[in-house]
């Protein structure tokens, strides 16, 4: 004989169906899920798409190494990938350190006031301001109060203002994000607080901090309102200075003064041309800007990888 | 409290040293009061338990020891607890956590390991204290793993990650990790909660071997493991110790009617 069901409530509800209704819930967001996913990636597709098939051509080994020309088959890149290149060194050799170390500041050291609760709300407000306001405090404070010129010094100074609460930001996640237990650990061994926080929590934090980092110079490579508010020059038919020399002291920072272009000046230039030939131009350095784009994190990720399996 | 003092008379006939006495301890959580004048001695070299249901303040009370709630704010200590032969009183205001997480070393519930070498692990103390000579540090870092019965297991592996140890080993690097600096008093919370019964009993062993040479107070929701391994129990109740006794003789004749209701199994 087989055991009756004799619960009171529970027996007279369907399970069965409640749980085809779930299965079908599932379901239904699963699709509409896929659908925009699918919208989203095909936009972006067709548009790096269009910009590859118009760009690629136009790239050899002239385009990289030619300076800016009057004539559009001549027109090379190479002021603008090493202004760039230069620029996000000057960003992140600025905006990292200092970003870091507000971040470790207000996570694990500052008193919990209302001094720092003003700082952090106007942190995380500093994240969502546009950048040409940026570019306009830059223009006023470093350009003619400092009287800094229109260099590369001051374009990293500007950008690393500009990622610098991405970077705090993405700093105190990943504090916060260590297990308590780690650092009840660390403090049951007698450690002091900046024992505690340079040999385990930043450890620990570094993957998030990374991410916080490329992300910011994700936004900063492809900035143009900042630098062309500050004035940078968008034809430069010239290097700055080496940054190595063979007389000692071997090292020079000569170039951090010089004037510069980056790549979407350069190619904000082009596309307001009249030529067709300058578009095409625009478009392939597109294409590289985007690679440099892609070349940045796919390195974040391999680092982050390799952070990652040293520590399991 | 009289009892108490019987205990104290017993053991000091018998030739035991005192090595942290908790005076009249208060302690509130903001305004909330764990703990309610707790006194009781800590002998040298010897297993102190704490039992108890949960929420009672055990813990409570074992992380006043070493100031572990001094990183959080809001917390407020009352009374002394006096720390031989120093003489320091180790919840003062005066004397800083950081002094006596110094002199004090503790194991927490869950395996804590910091996510690098096994080596790193038991050497994180010594370098904490500024001992930077390989030769001492390595001769620490094995005596400690003998010390925590794992010297073995480990031997062949030592700079690879803590993380691919199991739970129970893991657990006994956490107490190589506190040995290491020679703690003067080392305090278990739980140590055994989050294992299975084998790892469970070795931790246990462990315990029984290392009360020769260093002073305990370890913490257990589990009253046979207390009647096991401790020397020396106390009941809390509430925030208050209900009761202090020798181990032997707080789980046959217990005094105190609530004691007995617990260790009986009414409940908990």
């Amino acid at each position: 004989m087989q055991i009756k069901d004799e619960r009171n409530h529970t027996g007279s509800v369907d399970e069965q169906s409640l749980v085809q209704k779930a299965k079908r819930q599932d379901l239904r967001f699963a699709i509409v899920g896929f659908l925009v996913l699918v919208v989203a990636m095909i936009t972006l597709l067709a548009l790096v798409f269009d910009f590859m098939v118009d760009g690629i051509p136009r790239i050899s080994a002239d385009f990289l190494l030619n300076y800016p020309s009057r004539r559009p088959e001549q027109a090379g890149i190479l002021s603008a990938w090493v202004g760039t290149s230069l620029v996000m060194l000057t960003t992140a050799a600025l905006a990292v350190p200092i970003g870091v170390a507000a971040g470790i500041y207000l996570e694990e050291y500052a008193p919990k006031n209302w001094l720092t609760d003003i700082i952090e709300i106007n942190v995380t407000n500093l994240a969502g301001v546009p950048s040409i306001i940026y570019g306009l405090l830059a223009l006023g404070l470093f350009v003619q109060t400092l009287r800094l010129g229109q260099t590369i010094l001051v374009a990293g100074m500007t950008l690393a203002l500009l990622i610098l609460p991405i970077i705090i930001v993405a700093t105190r996640e990943a504090l916060r994000s260590i297990p308590l237990e780690i650092r009840e650990a660390a403090y049951a061994l007698g450690a002091d607080k900046w024992q505690v926080v340079s040999s385990y929590l930043l450890p620990a934090a570094r993957p998030g901090i990374l991410t916080g980092a490329i992300v910011g110079m994700s936004r900063a490579i492809g900035e143009t309102a900042p630098i062309i508010t500050i004035g940078a020059l968008t034809f430069i038919a010239f290097l700055p200075p080496a940054p190595v020399q063979d007389t000692f002291p071997y090292v020079n920072f000569e170039w951090l003064n010089s004037p510069f272009t980056v790549m979407p000046i350069q190619m904000f230039n082009w596309i307001s041309r009249p030529q067709a030939g300058f578009h095409v131009a625009a478009a392939a350095t597109g294409v590289i800007l985007l690679a440099m784009t892609l070349l940045m994190n796919g390195l974040a990720i391999y680092i982050r990888y390799r952070i990652r399996r040293g520590m399991k | 409290m009289d009892a108490m003092t019987q205990v104290e008379d017993r053991t000091a006939a018998i030739g035991g040293a005192i090595r942290a006495r908790v005076e009249n301890l208060s302690f509130f959580y903001g305004e909330k009061q764990a703990l309610v004048d707790v006194s009781f001695p800590i002998y040298d070299r010897k297993v102190t338990a704490l039992i108890g249901p949960s929420g009672c303040g055990k813990s409570t009370l074992l992380r006043t020891l070493n100031r572990m709630h001094d990183l959080y704010p809001g917390n407020r200590y009352q009374g002394r607890v006096v720390l031989y032969p120093e003489e320091i009183d180790i919840v003062s205001p005066k004397v800083d956590p950081m002094l006596v997480r110094l002199k004090i070393g503790m194991v927490f519930q869950k395996p804590n390991p910091f996510p690098k070498s096994i080596y790193d692990n038991v050497a994180a103390g010594l370098w904490v204290r500024g001992i930077r000579k390989k030769s001492m540090v390595d001769e620490r870092v094995e005596q400690s793993l003998r010390q925590a019965a794992l010297w073995d297991e480990v031997k062949d592996r030592l700079r690879t990650s803590a993380y691919g140890l199991s739970g129970g080993q893991q657990q006994r690097l956490c107490i190589a990790r506190a040995l290491a600096p020679e703690p003067e008093m080392l305090l278990l919370d739980e140590p055994t909660s989050a294992l299975d019964p084998i790892a469970t009993a070795r931790i246990e062993e462990l315990v029984m071997e290392l009360a020769s040479s260093v002073t305990i107070v370890i913490v257990t929701h589990n009253m046979q493991q207390a009647a096991r391994i401790s020397n020396y129990t106390a009941f809390m109740h509430l925030g208050q110790m209900v009761e202090y006794e020798e181990t032997a003789l707080i789980f046959t004749s217990p005094k105190e009617r609530r004691t007995q209701d617990y260790i009986t199994g009414r409940y908990g």
